[in-house]
């Protein structure tokens, strides 16, 4: 009796464990197959900009050159090469030409908000000042404001000031974004308060525990806001698009969608360049993009800041 | 680490240096500075034109947003764009915080999946335009498939479900984004707490609502509002993929600006901003009292 009753006990929880087990699976198979949808697009890029001209238009023709009538999927380039990648480094300067202005416009605004952004997140954590819960209220205002609303300011002022189509127009405005001080506060308000404590009885002036506590405890936000700044200037389309005429200082993001039509070939070895520098950041700096999203995330911070 | 990283984010907000001056003005200026004259002061001109003719600088009063909100194409637009939000918004929201929960529920494979749910956020428009064009065209792959299966293909770019590729996009995109916010979320509540309700009977969906909704109230807030500034950014997608005048069913607020741009009517221009302030103010501050009354 006491003994079966020990097996039956056995039995149950051996079966628990494999429908604890048989869920995990089935889980792991749910998320995997999401996983794979989202990751289809650079998988199928890259496949397709591993492609000869002619496999390209057999393939794809129907939909991007008009020629050929129906398009195939191949998961794999029947005869792989990368001449793609050859012909796009050695005979299209425009595409480079794009290419540095991206960069240059990127890292123009992410050094303008790494100086400009960064402290303004240490004062709306780290301090009392009047006008604050007003001017918190404000700058959340302009952070949920799409471009094309504040716009026709910044056009307004670009003009006056002579900076159309220039590349300030696009770097100095994307300087300026409350989007990054937003996600950053969190990171600077969960510092501990003994940390500052301790260092402003030591003698530190403000400055001082800023440079030395905050910005090295705020690293991970730091970070993050400069990842996920790269990502969007990287990809801006708005910006450039309504403050430059010039051709020659148009940004990948403008040059690639054009290119497409004129020259299928490397077309797909050209989109592949061009995700290259935000998903290799990307990919170095996950952790703590992560981290600063989840700071961003937690509990007690933007709503808290404006009960005080 | 990661405990210690959670007891520093569940600690409560004090502002340390709290004398009551003017210092805090000191870290705060250049951005100060710099969104007075890009943003502030210029929006004051630009409330200024919105009450002026467009020839000469004749006062007209509220002509011009009489204009605007008589305007089809204002109108459209400005259902659009609604449309999307009230129906794109949610569904990225529950999406996302299903897939947080499934993702805690994993063990093994989260940096996997993390990394995988993240990537799309990392590709630009600009390279991911081609793909969905080879996906959506009138002969593209959602098409040829359809065929296969008896259907027929059309060009869903210029049809109804033009409105359905957008929310896609957005989805594709912002879903890594939404469900790291979400883990951190969930993260935070102590899991001693649903332990002591389900000791005391409670079930999963007594745990949701009154353990989990109510501590993660200020997630929800934050994540929906980074959700509604990314909302806008498809504009890109939809600009690359269908330029200036898309199918009806997507032409949102932003097609709207830009071709008043184009054409430069800063008139309508400037009355719309004014208007579409007004009303994200009032929304925000309306969503912040009701957080900070509670």
């Amino acid at each position: 009796m006491y003994r079966s009753e020990g097996n039956k006990a056995r039995r149950n929880i051996k079966r628990i464990r494999y429908w604890r087990n048989f869920r995990q699976w089935m889980l792991r198979g749910i998320l995997l197959a999401v996983c794979v949808v989202m990751a289809a697009p650079l998988f199928m890029l890259t496949v397709y900009s591993l492609m000869g001209r002619q496999e390209v238009l057999e393939t794809c023709g129907a939909v991007l050159a008009d020629s050929g009538d129906q398009i195939r999927m191949r998961f794999f380039p029947i005869y792989p090469t990368l001449r793609a990648y050859i012909r796009l480094l050695l005979d299209s300067p425009e595409y480079f030409t794009a290419f540095w202005n991206s960069m240059i416009q990127t890292t123009g605004v992410l050094a303008g908000q790494f100086l400009v952004a960064v402290p303004a997140a240490w004062a709306f954590a780290q301090f009392r000042f009047p006008g604050k819960r007003i001017l918190w209220l404000l700058y959340m205002l302009l952070m949920i404001l799409p471009f094309q609303v504040t716009m026709v300011s910044g056009y307004l002022v670009l003009n006056a000031a002579g900076l159309m189509d220039t590349r300030a127009a696009v770097v100095l405005p994307g300087i300026f974004s409350t989007l990054p001080i937003f996600i950053l506060q969190k990171t600077f308000a969960g510092i501990p308060g003994e940390i500052i404590e301790a260092a402003q009885i030591d003698g530190a002036g403000s400055l001082r525990i800023f440079l030395g506590i905050g910005i090295p405890l705020g690293m991970p936000g730091i970070f993050s806001i400069l990842i996920l700044g790269f990502l969007e200037y990287w990809n801006a389309i708005e910006q450039p698009m309504t403050y430059l005429k010039t051709q020659a200082l148009q940004p990948l993001s403008l040059y690639l969608p054009q290119m497409v039509n004129q020259e299928i070939a490397a077309a797909f070895a050209a989109s592949i360049v061009t995700l290259l520098p935000a998903v290799m950041i990307f990919f170095c700096g996950q952790d703590n993009l992560e981290q600063g999203i989840m700071a961003s995330g937690s509990e007690f911070g933007q709503v808290h800041s404006l009960r005080q | 680490m990661r405990r210690q990283q959670r007891k520093i984010l569940r600690r409560k907000w004090t502002p340390i240096l709290q004398s009551r001056d003017l210092k805090g003005y000191l870290f705060l200026a250049p951005s100060l500075l710099g969104t007075g004259g890009f943003v502030l002061i210029p929006f004051l001109d630009v409330l200024r034109r919105s009450f002026l003719q467009a020839v000469g600088n004749g006062f007209v009063g509220l002509e011009n947003y009489k204009m605007v909100l008589s305007n089809t194409a204002f109108r459209l637009a400005a259902t659009n764009t609604v449309r999307f939000m009230a129906i794109c918004l949610p569904m990225l929201m529950l999406l996302s915080l299903f897939l947080a929960v499934l993702v805690r529920e994993v063990t093994g494979i989260n940096r996997w999946v993390k990394t995988g749910f993240l990537l799309p956020m990392a590709i630009p428009a600009a390279s991911v335009v081609v793909f969905f064009q080879l996906i959506f065209d009138e002969k593209g792959w959602l098409g040829r498939i359809i065929e296969i299966f008896g259907g027929a293909g059309r060009d869903w770019l210029a049809s109804d479900s033009a409105f359905w590729v957008l929310a896609a996009c957005y989805i594709w995109k912002n879903l890594g984004y939404d469900m790291i916010l979400w883990l951190a979320g969930l993260g935070a509540i102590p899991e001693e707490q649903y332990e002591a309700a389900k000791v005391q009977g409670a079930g999963g969906w007594a745990c949701f609502r009154y353990i989990t909704l109510p501590q993660l109230k200020e997630t929800i807030f934050v994540t929906g509002l980074l959700s509604f500034v990314n909302a806008f950014r498809v504009f890109r997608e939809a600009y690359l993929l269908a330029g200036d005048y898309p199918h009806e069913s997507i032409y949102m607020l932003q097609h709207l600006f830009n071709n008043w741009f184009v054409n430069l009517d800063i008139q309508k221009m400037t009355a719309a901003a004014v208007m579409l302030v007004i009303l994200a103010g009032g929304i925000l501050s309306i969503v912040l009292g009701a957080l900070t009354r509670t």
